[in-house]
């Protein structure tokens, strides 16, 4: 793994948990309002696959910032969707669950749970039968592999052979369902097992994610075939920021953040000598920066005009029908 | 309902342990258990269908589906299945189970977090669509909608919630008679779930501007409908208004226009006015969600205009 890359990842991460806090205090403001879904404590996953996958397509669910980040996207246009305004990523249609970029092969943002799975699946179909080399990533939570959507999607992947990336990011809960409570099968990536290779890495740990990562786009962009991965991870926040969060045990808590992904990446990169303190005192301050920049961008853009209400419902051809 | 008969159970996503994503089954899990209150995985396609299998199995689910836009993944089952098993049986089969779910706009929760879909239930042969606008019809409502041996989908809205009220006693409640719940003598105004509240704000604005007064019916169930109030007040009235917060083509707002013209044309002095939703996704951002769908000042406006047009 080159320095550059790790340098990279530290800054990646470092933006998204800084872009993350702050939009969890512009929530408190009331500058952002709606669902607020944080991946604080999962950033090792959604910056370390991003980096490692390179450029082929990305399909998410509603915890998406970090991977939107990862993917190229302005923390500019990010805030500024996350306050509905006019200069938002979706000009402020679509809100936090909903941020899409397909020139940068980043689709979303779902906030239907699963959802996305059977898409990643069919836009692999397409990449294949249009001759692109580059695979697909579909990122999941836990709760998702209960659902139809995700069997049917494991099955369609490995019957017609197709370069999808599973990634499932078990961060134990579904809203307040503690894994055991709602899972027969504990250890996710068996339940994929049967159908592609499929292992478990930890998901708090950026160089494992990258290097596991970096084998399964190996593995499915050479042989044309699906691979899973289950990587454990954590939110620190609750689920969204209506939820309590009163379910997990203050020792859970410590456990997980003992091990916190950003943390962690700056100890291992200075220990390894990839980068050093000067370094990282210098991304840090970049990265607040960046984002007071971005706050205060999303809070002088306007909001949408009226007349927005009604564009972007089809292309032109139907323009004529809609009031 | 659950102390007397341990037929009933609950089940759905988070309602158990968590207490229900809208706090409605708190204290249930406590006292009830996990075998009575059921947290399932999220799989809304098999909490309907298990929920048939236990109505079929001798007992009487109330199924939640978290909100209205995760039902459409149990359509399935909701359509081909609990709506014609009776029919197809000949009778011999009873359903009597309720799926019990929240809808509507929110606050800036976006597309596909905001939605109502009453539109979709009303159209299907052998589904009860019951609403429940506020904390009385909520609980004699849903009683009655569990004591039903026919499935029953059960609506509420997101935003009716919060809204604090004493329960009213009631010596009888029938959901399929819809509440005159304001008198008037000018124009009759249909409306349920928030739709509803936000008309009688804007009532006293219409019945000042159009120096009119204004009677409003409060549905309780949209399937089966009760035209019989509606039509007694329509030959009082002479003029039409339902306001829903649902898209307006093909709402069911719709269906009740075109039931109002065919049975009652002859006795409307004005053209029956909908008022609905926007026919677009609910975007985002506030002042365009606000724009989507009718609010207080809204209503008032389109009916005193409407009025102003038709001579009231
Ligand atoms: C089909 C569907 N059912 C229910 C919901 C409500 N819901 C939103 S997130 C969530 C939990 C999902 O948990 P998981 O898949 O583990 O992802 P995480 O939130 O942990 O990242 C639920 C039940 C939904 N959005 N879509």
């Amino acid at each position: 793994m080159s320095k550059s890359i790790v340098e990279r990842a530290y800054y990646l991460m470092k933006l998204g948990r800084v872009f993350e806090e702050r939009a969890k205090e512009e929530y408190m403001k009331g500058n952002i309002s709606g669902f607020l879904h944080l991946a604080i404590g999962e950033e090792a996953v959604h910056v370390g696959a991003t980096l490692a996958f390179g450029k082929g397509d990305i399909f998410v669910h509603y915890r998406e910032h970090v991977w939107a980040l990862a993917k190229g996207m302005s923390p500019k246009s990010l805030m500024a969707e996350l306050f509905g305004k006019k200069t938002g990523v979706s000009k402020g249609k679509g809100g936090s669950m909903h941020l899409y970029e397909p020139l940068l092969n980043f689709y979303g943002g779902n906030a239907i749970v699963g959802a996305q799975i059977p898409h990643a699946v069919g836009a692999a179909y397409a990449r294949k039968y249009l001759g692109h080399t580059e695979g697909v990533l579909v990122a999941f939570g836990d709760g998702a592999t209960n659902a139809g959507n995700y069997y049917e999607s494991l099955n369609m992947a490995a019957l017609w052979e197709l370069p999808v990336l599973f990634v499932n990011e078990n961060n134990l809960y579904a809203i307040g369902t503690r894994i055991d409570r709602a899972s027969a099968v504990k250890e996710l990536y068996k339940k994929a097992k049967e159908f592609m290779p499929a292992e478990r890495v930890d998901g708090m740990d950026f160089f494992q994610v990258y290097d596991a990562v970096s084998k399964a786009k190996e593995y499915i962009e050479t042989e044309g075939k699906p691979y899973y991965i289950e990587f454990l991870t954590y939110r620190y926040e609750p689920h969204s920021m209506s939820d309590p969060g009163d379910y997990r045990s203050p020792r859970e808590l410590k456990v997980f953040h003992d091990k916190d992904p950003v943390e962690f990446l700056k100890r291992e990169g200075i220990k390894r000598g990839l980068f050093d303190e000067n370094f990282v005192k210098e991304i840090d301050e970049r990265v607040e920066e960046e984002i007071e920049e971005a706050v205060k961008f999303a809070l002088e853009s306007p909001e949408p005009e009226d007349a927005e209400l009604f564009t972007d419902i089809f292309c032109e051809v139907c323009t004529d029908v809609v009031p | 309902m659950m102390e007397r008969d341990e037929t009933v159970v609950i089940l759905g996503e988070d309602v158990g342990f968590y207490g229900g994503n809208y706090r409605v089954t708190e204290g249930l899990y406590a006292k009830y258990g996990e075998k009575r209150v059921i947290d399932t995985p999220i799989a809304e396609n098999s909490i309907v269908g298990n929920a048939i299998g236990m109505a079929l199995g001798g007992l009487r689910p109330v199924a939640e589906i978290m909100t209205v836009n995760f039902i459409l993944i149990a359509m399935d089952q909701i359509v081909n299945q609990m709506a014609k098993l009776r029919y197809m049986s000949g009778g011999k089969i009873e359903l009597p189970m309720v799926v019990r779910t929240p809808q509507g706009v929110s606050k800036q929760l976006a597309a596909q977090h905001s939605q109502s879909l009453e539109r979709f239930f009303t159209s299907v042969p052998g589904l009860i669509t019951m609403v429940a606008s506020d904390a009385t019809a909520a609980y004699y409502g849903l009683k009655k909608a569990i004591e039903l041996d026919d499935p029953v989908i059960f609506l509420e809205h997101e935003l009716l919630y919060p809204m604090k009220m004493e329960i009213q006693k009631r010596e009888s409640f029938d959901p399929f008679r819809a509440d005159i719940v304001k008198e008037g003598k000018d124009i009759t105004v249909v409306s349920y779930l928030k739709m509803l509240h936000d008309t009688l704000k804007a009532v006293p604005v219409i019945e000042k501007e159009l120096d009119v007064s204004v009677e409003v019916i409060n549905l309780h169930s949209l399937n089966p409908l009760d035209m019989e109030t509606i039509a007694n007040s329509v030959k009082k009235t002479k003029r039409f208004v339902i306001v829903t917060e649902e898209p307006k083509t093909g709402s069911f707002a719709a269906e009740v226009v075109s039931k109002v013209s065919e049975e009652l044309f002859y006795h409307l002095d004005a053209p029956p006015l909908r008022i609905c939703g926007e026919d677009v996704p609910t975007p985002y951002n506030r002042k365009l969600e606000l724009l989507s769908i009718p609010t207080p000042e809204k209503i008032a406006q389109q009916i005193v205009y409407w009025g102003r047009e038709h001579g009231i």
